[in-house]
């Protein structure tokens, strides 16, 4: 499919799939918890009423950080999805989640202070495993364009079970799921009020719902990424992974963020760089070229100007200072 | 030719007569006079094509030669000097060594050492020239009003030396031309020493027991790191009979081995690398334009010069190695270390560690990538680095304190400073800009090259993102109403940011065309790979139009500010109690008042700064060592 048309789909489909999916997480989360729930299409409902409700502010200008936020997450998936280099697309996520947080903090709010130092630390609990993952990608499939990782033949999840794992721990983080909700939780046992979205409210608030729909539909692209040669497959992963993180966020409490921090990049220590040890050590043959060629590269320094291998040094050099200048 | 032989001349004839120019104004006039110069220089300078052409240059080597080891024995014996004042055997037998060995080696060896080209200028040369003209420039403007305001407002106890101290900018800049330029090792090493004694001097400026002790430490560092210069000198003479920079890059590495993983050592001390990062972290103590000069144009980019420099000659061997893993474990301890710290130039300090660390990662591994990268590192770098020391020099002398907490709400209290505060930190870290381009070649170069040190770059930037985004996060947050500080900058310094800034922004923007001009054929010319790389361009075209999309949607945001306080409802912040007044009061339990009161994490229960750097230290050492013993087999 043209990367163009991928790309359109994402930005019309991805926020009606991400509001689906909410409304999915709701009903079955109730259903864990014995409970009705509300219809599917409740978190339309619930932007829509967002919308019309009135903009209360503490700081003039922090609506205007939750704006970039939006663009800027929106961005990122248009990136993932039109193929582009994956490393772009995490740091595209990285800054979009900087104008979440600064917007949190310019509320100044004590609560949404402690809501974006919070969120700051998961951040940076989940930046390595997610470019662990990137790098494990590209070691399997020799590049870091979407477009290509995605019609690589080979089932990547076989190549990097570790990492498909850190990857799955690292969503709860992103999800802001139990036992990772620390930034703000939409749990009713939230010490920190609303965390980092304590402060925003009416359309901004909803900004911030639609932003999370766009990035959740992300991550389970990326999640399907790992079994993109069996496109059937790599759907049902997902949908079973996203199942996976409500099951979890039922069942867990949360953590504090020491333990949070600490284990996530026990994880990405263990899981992810022991996987791209484990794949240097098996591609010893394509990977260990890379030094030799590399050194190779500056032999033609010696070789190239001059031919005779057994030319002294300083002949050598002195040929190579002559051509030089 | 004429132009670079003014260009180191002239910064050190300024210095000199700055060194006996006591009245403020003709003080002023000349510094910004030759500052104004030496900047038309190297953007001239920037025009030639390069390699430059150096034939006409004839020099009278003999007077030249004798005229250097003159002043090179004369600062061996100031140095002896200072180390036996200070009761400091190990300054004392450092400095007796290094002399020793070059007396030594060019009274026996002088008369046959035969140099093709004593002074060399290319692509990166010119790059690094342009650094040091108009980052070093700018900071010398800044210093005339800083300086003024240092003496007669915040230090009134410190003893007035200006003349001594612009003379030693000079000196350092002119030094720094040298060193850039040289071709001749000797004379490199010459222009090393000048550097290393300079910042000693100026790190020592305020002659207090810290000061002198910082600036005693770094005097040591930089000595042994200058002995190893020596040694690689008169190894690499030995082995080739050859003592050109040029020449040893161009010999077979089997070789060279030996003195360019000495050369890296001493570019490992100068730029701060983990077992010798204290002596920059000590250099705090000095005023703020002598920290953003050591920081950002001269002394610590001195030693990433001569690592990259070397990167051809240790690529791909253990060697080279060892110099990347030093770089890797610098570059994490640093981040790390940067995250526990409450102090503004703490915090800069450890992450221009850390970022040299990067650099050294690059040339450690030599690949042309990695060398792209490490020098687009250096650009970025010293720009914005340099405006985030100055912009904290100012506010420490309005608010007198450079603690990072105290900074709350200053976006409204100075928020022409703050806002070139956030330009130059976008610049260190954020995607799209500057710093975040080149952390992404260096990570392609590093997968290619070494996969398994791509762990260090994960865990390294995403602390430095932790401890950027939360100074951000102070910047712009306000608490309570807070009263526009008047007159934020005298004109200096107002030049010097605003030009900064700019830098900043264009470089960023511009960086494509840096790179074709400048790093790409440089690089190019040194691996011989100009075929492989149409654009030379690591990154990518597509990847850098999609880069320069996001720069602009960035850019974009201050836009939005036009619509500031447009159809919202101003409230209180929700406290958990009943506001009192405003946000920073509240009623809590028992109807006590209570204060507001916001602290960054410093995240000092998990992390802390002295067992970071004892086991980076211990770290590195084995490395370092490693390293030698590489290098001898």
């Amino acid at each position: 499919m043209n990367p163009w048309i991928r790309l359109i789909i994402y930005l019309v489909a991805a926020p009606f799939v991400g509001g689906v999916l909410a409304g999915w997480d709701r009903r079955i989360s109730a259903r864990m918890q014995s409970r009705q729930g509300p219809p599917i299409f409740q978190p339309f409902y619930d932007v829509l009423k967002l919308c019309q409700k009135e903009n209360v502010v503490v700081r003039r200008s922090q609506n205007y950080y939750i704006f970039f936020f939006l663009l800027l997450a929106i961005f990122t998936g248009g990136l993932f999805f039109g193929g582009a280099d994956l490393l772009l697309v995490i740091f595209a996520l990285t800054l979009a989640a900087i104008f979440f947080v600064l917007g949190a903090y310019k509320a100044s709010s004590p609560y949404s202070f402690i809501g974006a130092e919070r969120e700051l630390i998961q951040m940076m609990a989940y930046e390595p495993m997610i470019l662990l993952t990137a790098i494990g990608m590209y070691m399997v499939t020799k590049s870091f364009a979407v477009g290509d990782i995605a019609s690589h033949p080979t089932l990547l999840v076989l190549m990097l079970p570790g990492i498909f794992l850190g990857f799955l721990y690292t969503l709860e983080i992103k999800f802001r799921k139990s036992p990772f909700d620390l930034s703000c939780s939409h749990h009713a046992h939230q010490e920190l009020v609303r965390g980092i979205t304590t402060e925003f409210s009416g359309r901004t608030l909803a900004m911030i719902e639609i932003a999370h729909w766009y990035e959740n539909v992300f991550l389970l692209g990326w999640v399907y990424l790992f079994f993109a040669s069996m496109p059937v497959l790599g759907v049902a992963v997902s949908l079973l992974v996203f199942v996976f993180i409500i099951l979890v966020d039922n069942v867990f409490a949360r953590l504090k963020w020491q333990t949070a921090l600490k284990s996530a990049w026990l994880v990405a220590l263990v899981f992810g760089f022991g996987n791209i040890l484990v794949l240097s050590l098996l591609s010893a043959k394509p990977a260990i070229p890379a030094a030799p060629a590399a050194s190779a590269v500056t032999q033609p320094a010696a070789s190239g100007t001059v031919p005779a291998a057994a030319a002294t040094p300083a002949l050598n050099n002195a040929k190579v200072i002559a051509r030089r200048n | 030719v004429i132009l670079i032989l003014t260009l180191i001349l002239l910064p050190l004839a300024a210095g000199l007569v700055l060194l006996c120019l006591r009245p403020d104004l003709p003080r002023n006039i000349l510094v910004s006079g030759v500052t104004l110069a030496v900047c038309c220089g190297t953007v001239f300078l920037a025009t030639l094509p390069t390699p430059v052409d150096l034939s006409g240059l004839r020099l009278n080597p003999y007077w030249i030669n004798l005229v250097m080891q003159f002043v090179e024995i004369g600062m061996s014996i100031f140095i002896i000097y200072v180390g036996a004042r200070a009761k400091r055997p190990l300054i004392v037998a450092l400095a007796l060594a290094q002399a020793g060995l070059m007396v030594w080696f060019e009274v026996t060896q002088g008369e046959h050492l035969e140099v093709v080209q004593n002074l060399f200028v290319d692509k990166l040369s010119v790059i690094m020239a342009l650094i040091n003209g108009l980052v070093g420039g700018g900071i010398c403007l800044y210093a005339l009003g800083y300086m003024r305001e240092y003496h007669q407002v915040a230090h009134r106890d410190v003893a007035d030396r200006r003349p001594f101290f612009f003379a030693l900018l000079f000196i350092f800049m002119g030094a720094m031309f040298g060193l850039i330029f040289a071709n001749n090792l000797v004379w490199l090493f010459l222009f090393w020493e000048i550097t290393t004694l300079c910042s000693f001097l100026l790190i020592g400026y305020t002659q207090t027991d810290e000061a002198r002790r910082n600036a005693l430490r770094a005097l040591v560092m930089n000595l042994a790191g200058g002995l190893a210069f020596a040694v690689a000198i008169v190894w690499l003479h030995r082995q080739t009979g050859r003592i050109e920079l040029q020449a040893l890059i161009a010999s077979k590495q089997s070789l060279v081995l030996l003195p360019a993983a000495l050369l890296c050592f001493a570019g490992i001390t100068k730029s701060a690398q983990l077992p010798f990062s204290s002596w920059l972290l000590g250099a705090m103590v000095a005023p703020t334009p002598v920290s953003a000069l050591l920081h950002s144009s001269t002394m610590v980019k001195a030693g990433v010069y001569l690592v990259l420099r070397m990167a051809p000659a240790v690529t791909g061997t253990k060697v080279g190695m060892m110099v990347a893993l030093v770089g890797a474990v610098t570059f994490v301890v640093g981040s790390l270390a940067a995250i526990t710290s409450s102090e503004a130039k703490r915090v800069l300090a450890w992450s221009t560690v850390a970022n040299l660390g990067l650099i050294v990662l690059c040339g450690g591994i030599g690949t042309y990538e990695a060398v792209w990268a490490g020098v687009l590192l250096i650009i970025f770098h010293a720009v914005a680095k340099c405006l985030l020391f100055l912009c904290v020099g100012v506010v420490e002398h309005k608010l007198h304190s450079r603690n990072i907490e105290d900074m709350s709400g200053l976006v409204v209290r100075m928020p022409r400073v703050a806002i070139m505060m956030q330009i130059g930190m976008a610049g260190m870290f954020l995607a799209p800009f500057g710093m975040l381009i080149s952390k992404w070649a260096v990570l392609k170069a590093v997968v290619d090259a070494y996969p398994m040190l791509s762990v260090f770059i994960a865990f390294g930037s995403a602390a430095t993102l932790f401890f950027w985004v939360k100074w951000m996060g102070k910047l712009v947050e306000v608490v309570g109403t807070c009263e526009r500080i008047k007159k934020e900058l005298v004109l200096g310094e107002a030049i010097a940011l605003y030009g900064l800034s700019a830098a900043t922004a264009l470089a960023c923007l511009l960086f494509p065309l840096i790179s074709t001009y400048f790093i790409a054929p440089y690089v190019a010319e040194v691996y011989f790979q100009s075929a492989a790389l149409p654009t030379g361009d690591i990154i990518g075209r597509g990847n850098t139009i999609i880069m320069i999309i996001m720069m602009a949607m960035v850019m974009l945001f201050p836009i939005t500010f036009f619509n500031y306080g447009r159809g919202v409802r101003v409230t209180d912040a929700y406290l958990g109690g009943a506001n009192l007044h405003s946000s920073t009061r509240f009623l809590g339990s028992a109807s006590a008042v209570e204060n507001v009161t916001m602290h960054n994490y410093y995240l000092r229960g998990i992390l802390s700064e002295p067992w970071l750097s004892r086991w980076g230290v211990m770290g590195s050492t084995v490395l370092l060592a490693a390293m030698f013993l590489m290098a001898f087999l």
